[in-house]
């Protein structure tokens, strides 16, 4: 008994819409309320990045530092801790603003990624085989521990991978869903799933045909990395584009 | 929900354990009582024909490892022993037994011989204090003699004193445990006898295998395969020696559970975009959904006393936590209160479920997954497992006695066995990696 892949479709439209309308899924951040006054001095906030020239496609890591701070976020990353560091992958020159707030101020520091375009424009080897386009130009997206959310700056990259596919109307694919090593078999399957199933959707609500994707989780059966550290579970927590069905 | 400590009424009377351990679980099958001291004497061997040294070696083996991993006796020391053992009721003088420094309460003992290719065993349990009549039980086997019947007798005699002795309750000598190895080169079905014994090869799709559980009439396995179709629920005839059509579905479908009547089973599918758990008449047909949420559902384990609830795992409000329900649906209840708590599997008598937990989850925690039983009505808990290491995938024995799991304790991922107050740790496996065990009923 297989239900229509129409129907289903419909559903996970719809369904996608409903989250992005009710935002579900956000974790409260839990905030100590100060003792009254004195108030406390106002924030004070750093931002860099490095290296703040890339090439389309590499990463830069943002580092940021702030103190006295209440609430700090990033422009496009949201909500951050008071302090810390996170690869980006800007698919153009960006502008990262962070803001950092208490009661008594609002101090705000940037950091600009320029981005060289591709040298010579990367479209379209046409004598390359599509499968080996399809390997050069599908860029994987990356989660975080335990979530299938696909965060704000892997949306841009799963825009330019919409614009390859729509470039290429004739590629069907498969995405694979993959967890670290943490956690446990059955629930990694799913979750590697549902990572997969939220790539998918994404794709979708850009405009690529459902009927051209294929998804299957392989939880922590496959991984990309096998050391047991946190930058190679982040390399195994992804959704991960593969030529053909 | 805390940390406590269970006292009951125990089956077997009013005895309490003077242990050490601050917690204990009452189990409903004899843990905990004061354990039986018995005597288990090499068998005398009769006729030396061919290779019954050896025979014999592996029944007494067999034997002796079978009653001290039962968890009711406190086997006496051979040295202890008078130095010509009984073959036979004659050869008995109680005193030699049940005075110090054997003091034995139970004595099992006998003899045993290969004749035309046939070995023969006698086998009694005598109640040494008893000296009017001391014979509780009296047994004889007759098998083709090679090295599996000698240990199938040995399962059978220990499951026959386990039996009476241990409140009723049948041994578990003879069953075997289904589990996933990957030392062919990919996972696949594999089973072994509860020992650890007789390890063998059951699927062979050269594919990835994961959560096998077993029929409770011990002839089919349920898994999840990843085939041509994706994750689907397979089914493996172990009457046939193949797998047998089962229904396919689109979306990820996997860890299935079944009910104790082995009419229906359970399981995840994502065929509606999220994972969810369903379950089907285990001879096929429609799914009936269950849960409905966008975080996953896995891994159903059904209270096998009543048949009328299920416990699963659900990441509905972030990390896995431990839920039940009733069989239809309704009445979703979460049983655990923080970290990463997976793999529930539920008592045979209905009141315990055992479950992987990573209490203190989080960057800092020590974050390792230990073993939790949990008495259901009460939701206290108890850890088990606390040699570190991620242990997972708790089965229960269908003595309700014993539970085996997996655990990278020593490297690599191996099953251990122990009984289920945590004590009495085995390790089963050392080949591959090892994992996800089901044991099953025959």
């Amino acid at each position: 008994m297989k239900l229509s892949r129409a129907k289903w479709f419909g559903l996970i439209v719809a369904l996608a819409a409903a989250l992005a309308v009710s935002g579900c899924g956000k974790k409260k951040v839990a905030t100590a309320t100060p003792p009254p006054p004195p108030p406390p001095p106002a924030p004070t906030a750093t931002l860099t990045a490095n290296p703040n020239t890339i090439n389309a496609g590499q990463s830069s890591t943002l580092i940021w530092s702030t103190t006295n701070a209440t609430d700090v976020s990033i422009d496009t990353l949201g909500k951050v801790g008071p302090s810390g560091t996170v690869q980006v992958v800007p698919s153009e020159s960006t502008t990262y603003r962070l803001v950092a707030k208490n009661q008594s101020g609002t101090q705000e520091a940037t950091a600009r990624v320029t981005v060289n375009p591709p040298s010579a424009p990367a479209p379209l080897k046409s004598n390359a085989g599509d499968a080996e386009l399809f390997m050069d130009n599908m860029k994987d997206v990356f989660f975080d521990y335990d979530s299938y959310d696909i965060g704000g700056r892997y949306t841009a990259v799963l825009q330019e991978d919409a614009r390859f596919l729509q470039a290429h109307p004739s590629i069907s694919f498969t995405i694979e869903g993959h967890c670290d090593e943490r956690g446990s078999i059955e629930y990694n399957i799913a979750l590697g799933d549902n990572r997969a199933l939220a790539a998918k959707q994404a794709l979708v609500s850009m405009g690529i045909s459902a009927n051209r994707i294929k998804t299957i989780s392989y939880g922590k059966e496959k991984p990309f990395c096998t050391e047991s550290t946190e930058a190679c579970w982040q390399q195994n927590r992804r959704a991960h584009f593969v030529y053909g069905q | 929900m805390k940390r406590f400590a269970i006292f009951t009424v125990l089956i077997l009377g009013s005895f309490t354990l003077s242990a050490s351990a601050q917690d204990w679980i009452r189990t409903g099958t004899g843990l905990g009582v004061e354990k039986i001291r018995l005597a288990v004497p090499d068998f005398k061997v009769n006729a030396s024909e061919g290779n019954t040294q050896s025979l014999a070696m592996t029944f007494d083996q067999t034997l002796w490892n079978d009653l001290e991993m039962a968890g009711i006796f406190d086997m006496v020391g051979k040295s202890f022993y008078p130095m010509a053992p009984p073959g036979t009721p004659q050869d008995v003088r109680l005193k030699d037994w049940n005075q110090p420094p054997p003091n034995a309460s139970m004595l099992a003992f006998g003899n045993l011989g290969v004749q035309g290719g046939y070995l023969n065993v006698q086998g009694w349990l005598f109640d040494v204090k008893n000296e009017q009549s001391p014979q509780v039980l009296g047994k004889q086997y007759h098998e083709e003699a090679n090295d599996a019947n000698a240990r199938l007798i040995a399962h059978r005699f220990a499951d026959e004193i386990i039996f009476r002795l241990g409140g009723g309750v049948p041994g578990i000598a003879e069953s075997k445990i289904y589990y996933i190895s990957n030392r062919s080169g990919h996972k696949e079905v594999w089973q072994m006898d509860y020992d650890g014994a007789n390890q063998k090869q059951i699927t062979h799709n050269g594919s990835i295998a994961l959560s096998p559980h077993v029929s409770p009439d011990g002839s089919r396995i349920a898994y999840a395969g990843v085939t041509k179709d994706g994750w689907q629920i397979q089914m493996w005839s172990l009457v046939l020696g193949r797998n047998v059509s089962f229904p396919r579905f689109n979306g990820t479908n996997q860890s299935p559970g079944w009910s104790s009547d082995g009419r229906t089973l359970a399981f995840s599918s994502s065929w509606s975009g999220h994972s969810d758990l369903y379950s089907i008449d285990s001879s096929g047909g429609v799914p009936h959904r269950l849960t409905n949420d966008r975080g996953p559902d896995v891994s159903p384990s059904w209270n096998p006393k009543t048949n009328a609830q299920i416990a699963f795992v659900s990441g509905r409000t972030g990390l896995p936590q431990i839920y039940t329900m009733a069989s239809d649906g309704t009445n979703v209840v979460r049983v655990t209160d923080q970290g990463y708590a997976v793999s529930p599997s539920w008592s045979p008598n209905g009141q315990f479920l055992v479950f992987a937990w990573v209490r203190h989850y989080g960057p800092g925690a020590p974050g390792a997954s230990d073993i939790y039983l949990m008495d259901v009505a009460s939701r206290q808990w108890v850890q088990l497992t606390h040699d570190g290491g991620h242990n997972d995938f708790p089965s229960w024995a269908p003595d309700g006695r014993h539970i085996v799991y997996q655990s990278n304790r020593s490297g690599r991922t191996q099953l251990y066995l122990m009984l289920a107050d945590g004590t009495q740790n085995k390790k089963l496996t050392t080949s591959g990696e090892n994992s996800q065990p089901n044991w099953g009923n025959k």
